[in-house]
């Protein structure tokens, strides 16, 4: 998996491609967030564009982050889903936890 | 009209997430052979991938000393996946269901789900010599496209 990040404000946006997957991707999610916190990060946007697969521990990972950040006062969003990654999240009702947006400017204002 | 099908591999592999990738390539492979669509194909690599997961995390508690068998197998319009682990085996009826709401925000628990999401029969056994197997089989899409 590859990561890239950028701030916009106080919202960190964190762009991730590849595959979000036990032993190797979901480490970075927890290490991407972690490092985001510590630069008093706590509103998170992670733009899953470029995601191609995503695992039961790579969802975990971001239910884990979320669960992170919300208790340390911040927020965590998704944008640009692809449908089968909006697929998972459907039919494990997560969808209805996550805000996800389709339109970056849309997403940054909802902070 | 789909004709019958017989493809099938076996491997064995170490219990490391990075073999994972290794089963994955075989299906892949399968899939392209036995001319699956790009959906079946996403899908089917989705549920194998946390079959392999569980086995090499749960079931073999990542000893690379045990190993994870997998068969695949293409026949009569269906892929059967069989994925065997050399740990103590469960009770599938153990997991808690993630989309109950006391559930959602658990950050595990969701492998066996979407393994049942995205196959149309999964079955958990308890091996003999030790440990599980669970055999996964999804029907594929009927084709014009002559399967070989």
């Amino acid at each position: 998996m590859k990561s890239s990040v950028r701030d916009h404000g106080d919202i960190r946006v964190i762009e991730l491609s590849g595959k979000i997957t036990i032993g190797g991707g979901d480490v970075k999610v927890r290490e991407l967030v972690s490092q985001a916190l510590d630069d008093d990060k706590k509103n998170i946007l992670f733009d899953l564009g470029g995601v191609t697969a995503i695992d039961s521990s790579g969802i975990g990972e971001m239910v884990a982050c979320y669960t992170t950040v919300t208790k340390r006062g911040g927020q965590l969003k998704l944008m640009h889903l692809s449908p089968k990654i909006t697929d998972i999240l459907q039919v494990t009702q997560l969808i209805t936890v996550f805000d996800v947006f389709d339109d970056e400017r849309e997403a940054l204002g909802r902070f | 009209m789909v004709n019958n099908t017989n493809l099938s591999a076996d491997l064995v592999l170490a219990s490391r997430f990075e073999n994972i990738e290794v089963a994955e390539r075989v299906l892949v492979d399968l899939c392209k052979r036995a001319r699956c669509s790009e959906d079946e194909e996403y899908w089917l690599v989705t549920a194998l991938r946390e079959a392999v997961a569980n086995a090499v995390r749960h079931g073999n508690k990542q000893d690379p000393g045990r190993v994870v068998r997998v068969t695949y197998a293409v026949e009569n319009s269906a892929i059967t996946i069989r994925v065997e682990d050399e740990g103590t085996g469960f009770d599938p009826a153990d997991i808690p269901d993630p989309t109950d709401p006391e559930n959602l925000l658990r950050p595990n628990g969701r492998g066996i789900f979407y393994m049942r999401q995205f196959m149309t029969r999964v079955e958990f056994t308890p091996r003999p010599e030790g440990g599980m197997a669970v055999v996964m089989v999804r029907d594929l899409e009927a084709t014009d496209i002559d399967r070989p």
